[in-house]
């Protein structure tokens, strides 16, 4: 293995490597701009020269392949003024509109002006001007002045997204971007470009101008938008979520996630919530009331009905957990083995991460024993799975219902289906046209505002972790990160008051309603709930939410289409380590 | 600590002598004061009557400049709200088809937190928020002293004083 030294650090290295991989996996941190692990080399910001010893001049380490005993200086006057010089051209053109620019805080041209640059400029003449405000897509706009022709875009939209529509136009200091007229830079993937974007000059029209970068919290979650479970930060400010971001997970989704993830899975946290439980009175109004009652009318209600007029519905929306809670309330006051739960199947799988089936965890339902509506049937062989929800519903047997999927019934087959049952409740956390339809509904809490376990098609445990406060999470108290309002709002700052929500999560309902049918449940958080699952599925075997941590862990037992990890380059096998550095932004 | 022990403790405090005990000597040199006072120019305000003009260099409340046309300069950065020690600043930021992109929906700054320091003007990239003259400032209900754009916009041509004073200290 060849050995290579960089700033007086003796370095294991593979052949073939260039140098900055080798000083990236090693926390070493060479500024660099047009460089991204995930893309193909380009060289062209030259920010990242460094002195090799024996070499006359400064060399670009992101192009450069190591060789045995070469002596690497990022630290040295050479390399340090070679930098300054970079920085001090890249800056000649660009605006510096940084108070309006959604980069700010986060931008490496800030940051290594900061931390690479003399401070001051010698060019006194007037700046370019180039289009600003450009759409290149539905989702991205391009800001010509403060590009500084990296390339990533357009290296992003070739590689990956494999749709090359964008291009540089012009020459010399007038180059600038364009997309294909016709096309335009329209694909599921097409976010991405803002977050590998090294300044401002791509922006996102959703999040535009919502929120300072220093203003908001970030929590390591799980996108619920389908099966994949790409790894995300949620970005949280006054309680609400302004955005999410892909988390680099090289087993999952790399350093990406897609548009309908992005877009579609944080509004319904941030709107459209139901205030708290909900009971049907006399007259067949909806009426606010506690959990305690509501789960008094469904316990008591339940039990007026023999075994086969209740139907238990599983959620492949939600975690492992509460999946669990209920199948344990079906088992032990029912004597059901399986219950079934809807997965949501629309489109076909995309090339890269977007996956037909739109519920993040039908596999880790499934795993613990629930049973799909066929989908997921040969996983566990023989059982209940042949019967739909659907056919259960239409035999006009079920006179009961008992759910914690959200919205099921806005399917106007189910709907109609619903019409013979007689008692409805659900769990929800949006007013949807299923709870309308039921006659208990309890309030709970969406993804983001808690703990739980999903399990990706591939059979990746992920963990779901708070981001938003509820009445019942708070952010102090539970641990869950803190922005600078959060730490120094008090109740009288409009800043700091942000909506906690009347919620909790479903499986409290379900212990609620089980000990009110005689059962002794008594688990405190979610993560006891998953030490018992440990202990009952042997999928699980050995896990516990630190050992899943934030990078997942595969299922022991390999059941379901567990395919080989979609990324494999050697760089990115070694994303753990360059997250152990925590600083080096990419 | 040490302090009050000793102001406090009765053991230690001075003796008075009769003389002083009597009151009547030292009643009278008071009064021999005030009334050479009734003959001295005066220096009290008849404040409300008699207003106080502050000098350029005053730190009076916080207002938004107005330019001419009617539109604030401010381009909600959010930078003044970083640096305010006591987080007395909302901004949150919208799109406008301006020029300047960026523009502030809610500018709130609460009064009853904020503390004069004037960070907020020196760290502006834009002039749009400096110190203006005005110290007036009570309320009879908390809410009362957040203040929004309305009461925060003020136009230019009011400050003039004040932007030249910022320009000449600047130089
Ligand atoms: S828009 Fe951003 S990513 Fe694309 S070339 Fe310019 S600076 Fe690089
Ligand atoms: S691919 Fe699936 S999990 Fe990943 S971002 Fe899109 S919707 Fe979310
Ligand atoms: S610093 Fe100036 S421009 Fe920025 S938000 Fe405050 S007042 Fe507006
Ligand atoms: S003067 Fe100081 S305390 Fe008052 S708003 Fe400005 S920065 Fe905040
Ligand atoms: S030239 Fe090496 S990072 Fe751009």
């Amino acid at each position: 293995m060849p050995k290579i030294t960089i700033d007086g650090r003796e370095l294991e290295a593979q052949a073939g490597q260039t140098i900055i991989q080798v000083a990236t996996e090693n926390g070493i941190d060479i500024p660099h701009f047009c460089w991204h692990p995930a893309l193909t080399v380009a060289g062209n910001c030259r920010m990242c020269l460094v002195e090799v010893e024996k070499t006359p001049k400064l060399q670009i380490a992101c192009a450069t392949p190591i060789a045995d005993g070469m002596v690497v200086k990022t630290l040295s006057e050479p390399a340090v003024t070679g930098r300054e010089d970079v920085m001090e051209f890249l800056l000649i053109n660009h605006p510096l509109d940084c108070p309006i620019c959604d980069e700010a805080g986060q931008c490496k041209l800030q940051d290594y002006a900061f931390e690479h640059s003399r401070g001051e400029s010698r060019f006194v003449e007037e700046k370019n001007h180039k289009d600003k405000r450009v759409p290149l897509g539905p989702q991205v706009l391009f800001d010509g002045e403060r590009c500084i022709s990296c390339s990533r875009c357009i290296r992003f939209a070739t590689e990956i997204a494999e749709q090359p529509v964008l291009t540089f136009v012009h020459r010399g200091d007038h180059v600038t971007i364009v997309a294909d007229p016709d096309m335009g830079f329209d694909n599921n993937m097409s976010m991405n470009v803002i977050d590998i974007c090294p300044v401002g000059a791509l922006t996102s029209r959703d999040f535009r101008f919502k929120a300072r970068v220093w203003d908001m919290s970030f929590t390591d979650s799980i996108c619920p938008g389908c099966s994949r479970g790409c790894n995300i930060r949620v970005g949280i400010r006054n309680n609400e979520i302004e955005r999410l971001e892909p988390r680099n997970n090289p087993n999952v989704n790399g350093y990406w996630m897609c548009d309908h993830g992005r877009l579609s899975t944080y509004p319904p946290v941030n709107e459209a919530r139901i205030e708290g439980p909900l009971m049907k009175d006399a007259k067949g109004i909806q009426q606010h009331t506690d959990n305690d009652a509501a789960a008094r009318k469904v316990a008591e209600e339940l039990s007026k009905y023999s075994k086969d007029e209740v139907l238990l519905l599983g959620s492949a929306r939600l975690p492992v957990e509460d999946n669990y809670a209920l199948l344990k309330l079906a088992k032990e006051k029912f004597g059901k083995q399986h219950i079934p739960f809807i997965t949501h199947i629309e489109g076909q799988d995309e090339r890269l991460l977007l996956r037909a089936d739109k519920t993040p965890n039908a596999l880790g339902a499934t795993l613990v024993g629930c049973v799909a509506d066929g989908h997921y049937q040969h996983v566990h062989g023989e059982n209940e799975a042949k019967k739909t929800v659907l056919e259960l519903l239409r035999s006009r047997k079920i006179k009961v219902v008992f759910s914690i999927a959200g919205d099921f019934l806005k399917d106007p087959q189910l709907l109609e289906a619903f019409e013979d049952v007689e008692f409805f409740a659900t769990c929800s956390s949006n007013d949807t046209v299923t709870c309308r339809r039921a006659d208990v509904v309890f309030s709970t809490s969406a993804w983001a505002e808690r703990d739980g376990v999903f399990v990706n098609f591939e059979g990746w445990v992920q963990q779901l972790r708070p981001a938003v406060a509820t009445k019942y999470f708070m952010r102090g108290i539970d641990h869950m990160h803190m922005s600078r309002l959060d730490r120094f709002g008090s109740p009288f700052d409009k800043w700091a008051r942000g909506n906690k929500r009347n919620a909790r999560e479903a499986w409290r309902m379900v212990e609620l309603v089980a000990n009110n049918m005689g059962a002794r449940w008594k688990y405190l958080h979610t993560e006891d709930l998953f030490d018992e699952i440990v202990k009952m599925v042997p999928d699980f075997k050995g896990m516990s939410y630190d050992s899943i941590g934030r990078l997942g862990q595969p299922i022991a037992t390999k059941h379901g289409e567990v395919k080989e990890p979609i990324y494999k380059e050697v760089y990115q096998e070694s994303t753990e380590r360059i997250e152990s550095v925590g600083s080096v932004i990419l | 600590m040490q302090y009050r022990t000793k102001y406090n403790n009765p053991s230690v405090a001075r003796k008075l002598t009769l003389w002083e005990k009597l009151y009547i000597p030292e009643v009278i040199r008071g009064m021999i004061t005030t009334f050479k006072h009734l003959f001295r120019p005066k220096f009290t305000r008849q404040y409300p009557e008699e207003r106080w003009d502050a000098p350029a260099s005053f730190r009076g409340r916080p207002v938004l400049v107005m330019e001419d046309n009617g539109v604030e300069r401010c381009v909600a950065c959010g930078l003044c709200s970083r640096v305010c020690p006591p987080l007395a600043i909302e901004v949150r930021a919208s799109e406008t088809e301006l020029l300047k992109e960026r523009y502030p929906v809610v500018f709130e700054i609460n009064m009853l937190r904020c503390i004069f320091c004037g960070y907020c003007e020196e760290v502006c990239p834009e002039e749009a928020i400096i110190m203006s003259k005005e110290y007036e400032l009570s309320f009879r209900d908390p809410s009362e002293g957040i203040f929004g754009k309305d009461k925060l916009l003020v136009p230019k041509a009011e400050l003039q004083e004040r932007l030249d004073y910022l320009a000449k200290m600047r130089n």
